[in-house]
């Protein structure tokens, strides 16, 4: 930053924020559009958002989609710690490669290949033990397997940052294991806790494929409502929609940062 | 050269009833095929400073862990106040260890860090923060207790860490190079510092260290050791003066070794002919070695004198050569002199200005000697 090319420099950062976030500006602006037409300004209006409040379909989509995405990310979180503390803090125990290997596949396995085997799995399940019926269950159970891998990815990599002599610390000054890991290991990886919680959160419930596989005929998530609808002609109301989650998703993650950061401070 | 010997008065080690406080039997411990610690006998005693000395990687982080319980011993037996240490997990031991990294808690202020030890112990709240406050006042800290560590200095830091390692008084303290990430100046002073405060608590402790000087300065008892095995244990001026070892020797302090064969044995001094010396070297004592024996001769450098006149003193050990190199350290200047053998010899000269009576350069040409009594016989 020398200042030699700064008009460069900073026409670079206008047209790279412009690439990332003018469709998404466009879409909050063409919410307030009057026109039917989603491209043609039609004047200021907010009716989409009352229609939006009319459509049940969308709505309870919407909160299918919510409760999946918040108990996927609850197990991911719970099942991707454990993994983390196997990975980093059980040393070199027999099958840890694979086991490695396993945990985080779901990170590179195509959703198609994901989606497909569980669905074959939940068949088979159905035929020979007589459930989990197909729908909210079954999604969240198929979320929960790639949103673990995430999870573990990132508080496995916090963990890994930890001074072990923290613990052996802790443990000469008297605390039991079990006090160790409540007032010493979860204090300071709860930041990579939160965020794996939120990533785990957002994926599940930005998911097509995979849901489009697992879920039964009662079941239809939001992004299955949308995009069945949306072959149909895209409504203004998609673009409310998405308006409202745009700024509640900025909220939580607004509130998560300024949480954690006043927590280190 | 030693600022205390521990606090002790007299010295437990010598007295053959005295019980070990600590007694660590045949303990070896191997990761692995690598063997970090191999057959280590040592007994230590209540109230002493005492000092494992070696080079990195000799085991001493090893050993001290060990003690603390976070490593168990792939064989042999460790006692701490007469108690078998083998069953018995790290929080229930009643020793506290200072970690060579600090492992100060991020998340808590200097004296959430104090505190922490007396409430695993359910202590009341009044009792940990009068102790917390005089921990803290101890180590000249009082004034940091609100800080997080990391608004700390590497010095604050070091006191938190010795703080919160003491503020349980148990009977065991452990050191793992407490000092070693301290500057010089401040690493002088805080030595005395740690002497004092083992002093006035009365407690037993254990350090590591790899720095020879620390060792002597602070220690009640050195132990060398070296590759994962005890060279030798014993009093700073002990080990300085009379090394068991040419390891020893050579890692405690500069020597100069003279390698020879025993001629003479009588009762009061043992003559070695050495043609490194290129003469007879006469030691004071006798009876140790048999006639005919290889040995090594040892000699400090600051226990050789310059003889200006060339003429030595009657009964001493002397020899010729030729100045070398000249190493001025500001107090002393090392010398370097090669004698008619080849063999080099050092030896030191307190830098007196003033009285400089005799000033010596290169190429100079010099005789020196010492006594007898300096000399110290090696087996090898
Ligand atoms: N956990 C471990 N796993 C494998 N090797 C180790 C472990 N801890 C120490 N060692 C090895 O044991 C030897 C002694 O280490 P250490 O006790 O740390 O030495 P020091 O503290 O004297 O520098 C070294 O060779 C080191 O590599
Ligand atoms: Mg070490």
């Amino acid at each position: 930053m020398n200042g030699r090319l700064p008009w460069f420099a900073i026409s670079m950062l206008v047209l790279g924020y412009l690439f990332l976030y003018s469709p998404i500006l466009s879409l909050i602006f063409y919410s307030f559009n009057e026109s039917r037409l989603v491209t043609v300004w039609g004047g200021f209006s907010t009716k989409w958002y009352g229609a939006l409040m009319q459509n049940d379909a969308l709505l309870s989509g919407a909160w299918l989609s919510v409760q999946i995405a918040f108990l996927t990310a609850c197990v991911a979180v719970v099942l991707g710690t454990l993994a983390a503390f196997a990975l980093i803090r059980f040393g070199n125990f027999r099958g840890r490669t694979l086991f490695a290997g396993m945990v985080t596949a779901p990170l590179v396995m195509p959703e198609v290949i994901t989606g497909l085997s569980l669905l074959l799995l939940f068949v088979a399940m159905e035929a020979v033990l007589g459930g989990p019926g197909r729908g909210m269950m079954t999604i969240v159970i198929a979320h929960a397997t790639f949103a673990t891998a995430y999870v573990t990815v990132v508080v496995q990599s916090r963990l890994g940052q930890l001074d072990m002599s923290l613990e052996e610390a802790a443990m000469d000054l008297g605390a039991r294991p079990f006090k160790v890991v409540r007032v010493i290991i979860l204090p300071l990886i709860w930041p990579a806790m939160l965020a794996g919680w939120l990533l785990a959160f957002t994926l599940s419930f930005d998911d097509l494929v995979i849901a489009t596989f697992t879920s039964g005929p009662g079941a239809k998530t939001l992004p299955m409502e949308v995009f069945s609808s949306v072959r149909m002609g895209v409504s203004p109301q998609i673009n409310a929609l998405a308006t409202i989650f745009i700024v509640v998703v900025t909220t939580m993650v607004v509130i998560a940062n300024q949480v954690a950061f006043r927590r280190r401070a | 050269m030693a600022v205390g010997s521990g606090g002790l008065q007299d010295k437990p080690w010598t007295d053959p009833k005295a019980q070990p406080f600590i007694r660590i039997e045949g303990v070896s411990k191997h990761f692995g095929d690598v063997a970090a610690v191999n057959g280590v006998d040592l007994n230590i005693y209540r109230g002493e400073f005492f000092a494992l000395l070696g080079a990195s990687g000799c085991g001493k982080t090893t050993l001290l862990r060990m003690l603390a319980g976070f490593e168990t011993p792939s064989a042999g037996k460790i006692f701490i106040d007469g108690v078998d240490m083998a069953d018995i997990p790290p929080y229930r031991r009643p020793v506290n260890m200072m970690f060579q990294s600090y492992a100060l808690f991020p998340h808590m202020t200097v004296g959430q860090n104090v505190a922490f030890g007396l409430q695993q112990d359910g202590v009341g709240k009044a009792e940990i923060a009068e102790r917390v406050a005089e921990m803290l006042d101890l180590v000249q800290i009082r004034a940091l207790a609100k800080r997080k560590p990391d608004q700390l200095s590497g010095g604050q830091r070091q006191r938190v860490a010795l703080a919160r390692a003491l503020v349980k008084r148990p009977k065991l303290v452990l050191l793992d190079e407490p000092l070693g990430a301290l500057d010089r100046k401040l690493r002088e002073q805080t030595q005395f510092e740690l002497v004092n405060i083992q002093e006035k608590l009365g407690m037993t402790f254990v350090i590591v260290t790899h720095d020879q000087e620390e060792a002597m300065t602070m220690a009640s008892r050195v132990c060398v050791m070296n590759a994962g095995m005890v060279e030798q244990v014993g009093a700073p001026a002990e080990v300085y003066e009379y090394p068991n070892s040419r390891f020893v020797a050579d890692f405690i302090g500069t020597a100069n070794l003279f390698d020879g064969v025993v001629t003479e044995v009588s009762s009061d001094q043992t003559r070695v002919a050495s043609p490194d010396l290129g003469g007879d070297i006469v030691i004071g004592g006798g009876g140790a070695v048999a006639k005919g024996a290889t040995v090594r001769v040892m000699v400090r450098p600051e226990k050789i004198q310059v003889m200006p006149d060339g003429s030595p003193d009657p009964g001493f050990n002397s020899a010729e050569g030729i100045v070398r190199e000249i190493a001025y350290l500001g107090d002393v200047s090392v010398y370097h002199v090669e004698l008619m053998s080849g063999k080099r010899v050092q030896f030191t000269r307190a830098n007196l200005l003033h009285t400089a009576d005799a000033p010596l350069t290169w190429d100079d040409r010099v005789r020196f000697q010492w006594h007898p009594a300096n000399g110290i016989l090696l087996v090898i």
